[in-house]
């Protein structure tokens, strides 16, 4: 009997319309774990390296978390991975929402989508019962209109739908899927869904998941509610509200935006508005969410309510998710009401909130500085906020100048040529980043914008503070209740890091401590990736609930797979390198490991490099960020190695 | 107080829909309290108390399971409080042949809250603990009554939606029948 996952998998060929039901291997569990986990094997196996994503071989997986399900608080992220059109690497965006434990309770623990349907189609899964069906009349159709429509004409307002809109159809390079009050967003995998002629899943199921150790896992899943019960009364004393508390980010429940506004970029990622937040505008905008929003609202099996349903004026209703709320905003130079307003359009549309604002925010610019004219954009209105929602509806449609925009500002700028690529200013592989410029490198950061694979720097910080506290006894203080660390020399590390001086940032942490301490952060999302656990109550927070020592007690109480410490951490590591591995075959280098040029205002190139050598070494790759043949086979993947050294990757029986 | 009055305990939960984020925590806890043996397996189907919830409109109400009725009203209600239109029959807690809630999903048996009946008791039922939002607020008080009715237990509830399906004979004789087998 399989514990916590189902043992089946869904294999659906859209160009025949074929579905098989198909068990899984409880060894790849034991070795991979499950979500992010073993999407990466399947895509490693079954992806030819030269596939384009919009190849039939290209595959497009939803998989649940190995936890999804289970009782354990938050863990509801549906894993969605695949190839992305914009960076050409694997992208692996996420959801909440309620789509994946509905899957497991249906008795799949993932879909696996190959080929392309020549017909608009969605899939519909109820229990046993799996078919495609036409999907012609949804169309055009938005992603909320989309999932009202399904639900109505399969009688099933229970079903979870998660579906694309627009963007997605015409292969938009930052498309979403949307689904219950999340998406999964980066990436463009929304283009891919879209691509092979699936609008939407919809699932229902009322089958029983079971879990290995009933009483211990229960008594595990207390002790993280009683603990989220603890923190909701005890913040974080010296951080920012959104990081002092569990969750997202709150940003639909605290008006307070000076933080955001005043040290994040505004248009094209430009300027920082110094004393914008004022008390006229904390008003005004806290009248429009306040007037704005009607609920907070939660996913499946959580009590933190990150999310809020949103009704701006004569519209319907949507469901707005975290910085979304700020990104249009900051773009456009606009107010709040503006923001909350397009947002309510790109949600139908269904496009990612970093790359959509950014991408139009530095369309302007180009028309700003001659290089694009006007006769690209004919009939665009002359306020900024009008030429926003002209520039959506013509990206989603893939129209004129849109067409060009719809493949991100990367791809857009060599396009365009004429020095537009001075613009494509806020990219890591080819993706657009959030938008922040900041004045000191921050070794640490400094990795992680680097090497996270996730290309989203959101979804590799959180366990380490951001930065060094001024006085000694508020770290201490700070230390004390720290239990989630792996080991004491974090601590130290922390106790010993100072605002000023010779322990302060970028010679400290030291490049030893930077890889120690970015690799713990890493760690932890992937492991949350595999299980499907949010990384608003686990790894982007502070002191989390879910940490490297209670871990491996939800795995094998609910999993029934004997596991500890040091062994979890290896098979986080194993898929770690695997996603890697993956990347490395379609060409990813040692060269495409920087963050935006512009990101720090001063840079220390000879440290920059020592901290890439030596992070590379620490995680056994080679100087050029190739895992090496040796660390390869002592994390078992020596089919990884073999494929290396056959491609010429690798020189094989050599070590560096 | 003559002879044949009692002071009884009569349970409620209060439900703030107000204060309800459609997490449904109430309804996994609930089918993992009441699954056999104790927390061995979730599945919302099987819940005892299931949010009716639709965002878009901002309908969220938790309900509980009621009674087992044989067969469905003869009309059927719909509430429209505050400009919100709910489903029909959405805060009625009948196992009823007119929707899907609060049965077995495997065998079709009716369900029905218990207040998570067991020994020892607990101080609230655990949906009431799962919703931090407090959205389900527990409160016992006590009342005189003429005299206790012994409630029905849940075999009686399930031979009785048995009876109603095949006969009360049919469930009989296949009572009897397995009761020879042993």
């Amino acid at each position: 009997m399989r514990y916590a996952e189902t043992g089946y998998n869904l294999e659906i060929d859209l160009t025949r319309g074929n579905i098989e039901r198909v068990a899984s291997d409880p060894k790849d569990t034991e070795l991979y774990l499950g979500g992010l986990g073993t999407n990466a094997k399947i895509l490693w196996e079954r992806v030819p390296a030269e596939a384009d994503a919009f190849d039939p071989e290209n595959l497009l997986i939803f998989a649940t978390g190995l936890l999804c399900g289970t009782p354990a608080t938050g863990c509801n992220r549906t894993i969605v991975s695949t190839f992305s059109p914009q960076t050409k690497l694997m992208a692996f965006s996420m959801m909440g929402g309620f789509l994946a434990p509905e899957l497991k309770y249906a008795g799949y623990d993932k879909v696996i989508f190959r080929g392309k349907s020549p017909e608009l189609v969605y899939l519909w899964i109820h229990n046993d019962k799996v078919e495609l069906r036409d999907a012609s009349h949804l169309k055009g159709m938005g992603a909320n209109e989309t999932r009202r429509k399904i639900r109505q004409e399969l009688n099933e307002p229970r079903a979870q739908v998660a579906a694309i809109g627009m963007a997605g159809e015409n292969r938009v390079f930052y498309a979403s899927i949307e689904q219950g009050r999340s998406s999964a967003s980066r990436g463009g995998i929304g283009a891919v869904m879209g691509d092979k002629g699936l609008k939407a899943i919809a699932v229902r199921g009322t089958n029983d998941i079971n879990v290995a150790k009933p009483e211990k896992y229960f008594e595990l899943c207390q002790e993280v509610l009683d603990y989220i019960k603890w923190r909701d009364d005890h913040p974080i004393p010296g951080q920012i509200p959104i990081l002092s508390v569990l969750g997202s980010p709150q940003e639909m429940a605290i008006h307070d935006e000076k933080w955001h506004t005043e040290n994040f970029m505004w248009g094209n990622a430009r300027e920082r508005r110094k004393g914008f937040w004022n008390e006229d505008i904390a008003k005004e905008w806290e009248e429009t969410l306040e007037s704005g929003r009607t609920r907070l609202i939660s996913c499946y099996n959580c009590p933190l309510k990150c999310g809020a349903t949103v009704n701006m004026k004569g519209l319907p209703t949507y469901m707005m998710k975290c910085f979304s709320k700020l990104t249009y905003t900051m773009a456009a130079y606009a107010n709040l009401e503006f923001g909350l307003t397009i947002a309510q359009r790109a949600t139908e549309y269904g496009v990612d909130g970093y790359s959509t604002p950014q991408v139009m925010a530095f369309a302007l610019e180009l028309l700003e500085a001659g290089i694009l004219t006007k006769d690209d954009f004919p009939g665009m209105p002359e306020d900024t906020q009008g030429r926003f929602y002209w520039l959506l509806d013509r990206i989603v449609r893939r129209e004129g100048i849109g067409d060009i925009l719809a493949d991100g500002t990367y791809w857009a700028s060599k396009k365009i040529g004429k020095g537009a690529e001075e613009y494509a200013h806020n990219n890591i592989k080819k993706h657009e980043q959030l938008p922040l410029k900041l004045s000191m490198l921050n070794p640490v950061y400094f990795l992680m914008y680097c090497t996270g694979e996730k290309i989203n720097i959101t979804q590799i910080e959180g366990q380490f503070p951001q930065a060094a506290y001024p006085k000694r006894e508020h770290r201490e203080k700070f230390v004390k209740d720290w239990f989630q660390v792996p080991d004491d020399r974090f601590k130290q590390y922390f106790l010993d890091w100072e605002p000023r001086g010779d322990n302060a940032n970028p010679y400290y942490p030291t490049p030893e401590m930077a890889c120690d301490i970015v690799d713990w952060q890493e760690r932890m999302h992937y492991i949350d990736d595999a299980l499907g656990m949010c990384a608003g109550v686990s790894s982007f927070h502070l002191k989390p609930p879910y940490h490297i020592h209670n871990y491996p007690s939800f795995i094998s109480a609910g999993a029934g797979i004997e596991m500890d410490e040091e062994k979890l951490s290896l098979a986080a590591k194993r898929y770690r390198t695997l996603v890697r591995a993956i990347n490395i075959r379609r060409g990813m280098r040692r060269k495409d490991e920087a963050p935006p040029a512009d990101h720090w205002k001063k840079r220390f190139p000879d440290l920059e490099k020592k901290l890439l050598d030596t992070y590379y070494e620490f995680k056994g790759w080679n100087q050029d960020g190739i895992p090496t043949e040796k660390s390869l086979r002592e994390l078992g993947l020596d089919y990884v190695a073999e494929d290396f050294v056959q491609r010429g990757i690798l020189t094989g029986g050599q070590e560096p | 107080m003559t002879a044949d009055k009692k002071t009884k305990i009569i349970k409620t939960i209060k439900v703030d829909v107000d204060k309800c984020n459609g997490c449904r925590a109430c309804e996994v806890i609930c089918s993992a309290f009441h699954a056999t043996p104790k927390y061995s397996s979730v599945n919302p189907a099987r819940s005892r108390i299931r949010v009716i919830r639709e965002p878009f409109t901002d309908i969220y109400v938790p309900v509980y399971a009621g009674e087992y009725t044989p067969a469905e009203c003869a009309g059927r209600d719909k509430y429209i409080i505050n400009g919100k239109e709910y489903d029909e029959c959405a805060f009625c807690r009948a196992s009823c042949s007119s929707r899907d809630i609060f049965k077995e999903p495997d065998s079709g048996l009716p369900l029905k809250c218990d207040m998570c009946e067991s020994d020892p008791p607990l101080e609230e039922p655990m949906c009431v603990q799962w919703c931090l939002s407090d959205a389900l607020i527990y409160e016992e008080r006590e009342e005189e009554v003429d005299e206790e009715e012994e409630p029905a237990m849940d075999i009686e509830i399930s031979l009785e939606s048995l009876a109603d399906k095949y006969g009360l004979e049919k469930v009989a004789e296949v009572v009897n029948r397995m009761s020879k087998k042993g």
